[in-house]
């Protein structure tokens, strides 16, 4: 079961370079100017503009109103995606709370309604959304932007199928020992889905993170750009014979990189530990 | 001074047309260790979770000390309760499993660590208390589940079987440990099991049911000795109970051809199905001539199986006893039990407890 198997290995390793590859390339890239990479297309030595070009990108004054730096979008993304990640894992936990643990009329319907509605992508319902949103004076707020997303099918249904796992003298124990629905929930449920939370928080993470479309529909004030809208602003030149900033484009994407990978690092840890450690 | 009182209780489960349970009435008193048994499905747990009000009560009445507790819950009915699989909070310590409850109920903290310390000595447990119970074995973790319970100080313990988690040996001492910490604390238990040796050692009184109904209610060895119907003569005792078909007639026990003096009057006349235990048969000069079919050595004793007049027929024998492939055998004196045929009940009063001869009793 142990042996190092060499095949195995060449595997991983091929995975792995083809996987990290374009990153590598990004970020090799983004330390070239603007005019080198015009001329000589991407690259895979390092240049000598990394430091200068990552400054820049952080902490210029952009756009047309000059209110927008990188570090402006990427709080921007990172309240969207702390956002999305904790509202959902909250709401879902209380959906799923509700469907398991309480006997209400249609609780099986519903939960079916829910389910279905995980075949329904965003852009479907983007435009009554928008109507909504627009309707409450919520566009161009983070209210606006986050609320309407959170609630989450595919949270509910993991959450769930989570907690129909719990055995059902947990339940029993706890209400002899004098806990009521709401300190079960506390005491017991929760400390019990870490592993579940860390698992959605890392999938909710990066949905929020990577959402383009959406903020793009609620927001048209600059200070709410998120990273995703600042790449696509700066390879939009259309004036005269200016090169686009690729190296800032690829810059930024690197950056926009950073914090899910720090995510899932940090979660993936708590996760399999959680994973290993607990038994039900 | 506590007692439980389960008046007429019966159990319907929405959506199922025939009860689980039927009129169960049952007074226990108290600091009573009370067992209930039976085959699978018979209703134990139902009962046990209807006293612990985690299953309603359809109809009936549950009294706990002088109080109806129908609509009382589980929390206020002070009782606690040990589950199969334990039911311990995964997250928590050893320590935090225990103080849990006391912890709700708004104990205060000096005294939940008075009570949890104490309960850790009587259970041995004071090691382990800063372990998850992923950290404990299966004996271990039953122990904390019982610590759970103790620090409650309730009226009354409920254990739903739960030592059927364990394996044997480790079952053995864990049952001679509830019994021994039930004396100690003298709270009434209420004990299920479909284990008939451990409802036998635990139980002050044992209780028979079958099919939703209680069967027989009586002391372990009342029961062993007078089971009051084929049912209970099956269930209690191993290797069970002997039954076989027979005939009174006169003063005669006729067993296909071959036929037997009573040793009291025939409590009736006619078919009946006659009950004796393996160990109140032994080898005689004149008696039922009986053909071997294969020995069972347990040791202390060993079990002859073989048939009578084409009845199957279990014999308990001392080990050094000898063996033929046929031989003649008797019944000890007082030890037949006559049922009827159709109902399965006891016919007649109660036969005094026999006299065994020549085995280990
Ligand atoms: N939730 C339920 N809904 C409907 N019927 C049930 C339910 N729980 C138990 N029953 C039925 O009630 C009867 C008694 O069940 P119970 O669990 O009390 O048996 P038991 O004696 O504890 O058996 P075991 O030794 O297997 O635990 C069974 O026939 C079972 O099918
Ligand atoms: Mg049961």
């Amino acid at each position: 079961m142990n042996r190092v198997k060499p095949f195995d290995h060449l595997v991983l390793i091929l995975g792995t370079i083809f996987m990290v590859a374009p990153v590598v390339v990004a970020f090799m890239t983004s330390t070239h100017t603007a005019a080198d990479i015009h001329m000589n297309g991407l690259t895979l030595t390092p240049g000598g503009h990394g430091v200068e070009t990552y400054k820049t990108v952080l902490t210029r004054q952009g756009g047309f109103t000059g209110q927008v730096t990188g570090a402006r979008m990427m709080m921007n993304s990172l309240i969207l995606g702390i956002g999305f990640a904790v509202g959902k894992i909250v709401l879902s936990m209380l959906a799923a709370y509700a469907l398991v643990y309480f006997r209400f009329r249609f609780a099986t319907a519903m939960f079916w309604v829910i389910f279905t509605t995980l075949l329904l992508p965003l852009e479907v319902r983007i435009m009554p959304s928008y109507q909504v949103m627009s309707e409450l004076h919520l566009l161009n707020t983070y209210t606006g932007l986050i609320v309407p997303l959170l609630a989450s099918a595919t949270g509910t249904f993991y959450f769930r199928q989570f907690f129909k796992s719990v055995p059902d003298e947990l339940l029993e124990a706890a209400r002899i020992d004098g806990a009521g629905p709401i300190k079960f929930f506390i005491d017991v449920l929760v400390p019990l889905s870490k592993t579940m939370m860390a698992a959605i928080f890392i999938i909710m993470f990066v949905y929020g993170w990577n959402q383009y479309l959406w903020p793009m529909l609620m927001t048209t004030e600059e200070r709410f750009f998120t990273l995703m809208r600042g790449i696509k602003q700066i390879l939009q030149v259309w004036i005269g014979s200016q090169i686009p900033d690729y190296n800032e484009a690829f810059a930024l994407a690197v950056l926009a990189l950073l914090p899910p990978v720090l995510v899932v690092v940090v979660f993936q840890r708590w996760f399999i530990k959680g994973l290993t450690e607990s038994d039900k | 001074m506590a007692s439980i009182e389960i008046l007429n209780v019966s159990k319907t489960y929405p959506g199922s047309a025939a009860r689980s349970v039927t009129g169960i009435d049952l007074t226990i008193r108290d600091g009573e260790f009370i067992v209930l048994v039976g085959p699978s499905g018979c209703g134990k747990s139902t009962l046990l979770r209807m006293v612990a009000g985690l299953e309603d009560i359809s109809e009936g009445e549950v009294r706990i000390g002088d109080r109806r507790v129908n609509d009382v819950d589980p929390a206020d009915r002070d009782i606690a309760m040990v589950f199969q699989n334990y039911a311990l909070y995964p997250h928590m310590t050893v320590r935090e499993n225990m103080a849990y409850g006391l912890k709700n109920r708004r104990t205060p903290a000096a005294e939940i660590e008075a009570r949890v310390a104490e309960a850790a000595r009587m259970l041995e447990l004071g090691p382990y208390l800063d372990r998850k119970p992923r950290a404990l074995s299966g004996g271990q973790r039953q122990r904390v589940a019982m610590g759970r319970a103790v620090v409650r100080q309730p009226a009354a313990f409920l254990f739903d079987e739960p030592l059927s988690n364990l394996d044997a040996k480790l079952r053995v001492s864990m049952r001679g440990e509830i019994r021994r910490l039930q004396r100690r604390l003298g709270t009434i238990s209420i004990y299920v099991t479909h284990d008939q040796l451990e409802a036998m050692t635990l139980a002050d009184r044992l209780v028979v049911l079958n099919a939703g109904r209680i069967e027989q209610v009586g002391a372990p060895l009342e029961i062993y000795h007078q089971p009051a119907s084929t049912f209970v003569a099956s269930f209690i005792g191993s290797p069970a109970m002997n039954l076989i078909d027979a005939e009174l007639s006169g003063s005669q026990l006729r067993i296909g051809g071959a036929a037997l003096p009573l040793d009291a009057p025939a409590p009736a006349q006619g078919p009946v199905t006659l009950g004796i235990r393996a160990e109140h048969l032994h080898r005689a000069a004149s008696g039922l001539s009986f053909s071997v079919d294969f020995i069972e050595e347990l040791g202390a004793q060993r079990l002859v199986h073989g048939h009578v007049e084409g009845q199957p027929l279990t014999l308990a024998l001392p080990p050094d006893a000898p063996v033929a492939d046929s031989m003649v055998i008797a019944p000890a004196p007082g030890a037949l039990h006559f049922f009827d045929t159709a109902s399965g009940q006891r016919l007649g009063a109660a036969a005094p407890a026999p006299r065994a001869k020549g085995v280990f009793a």
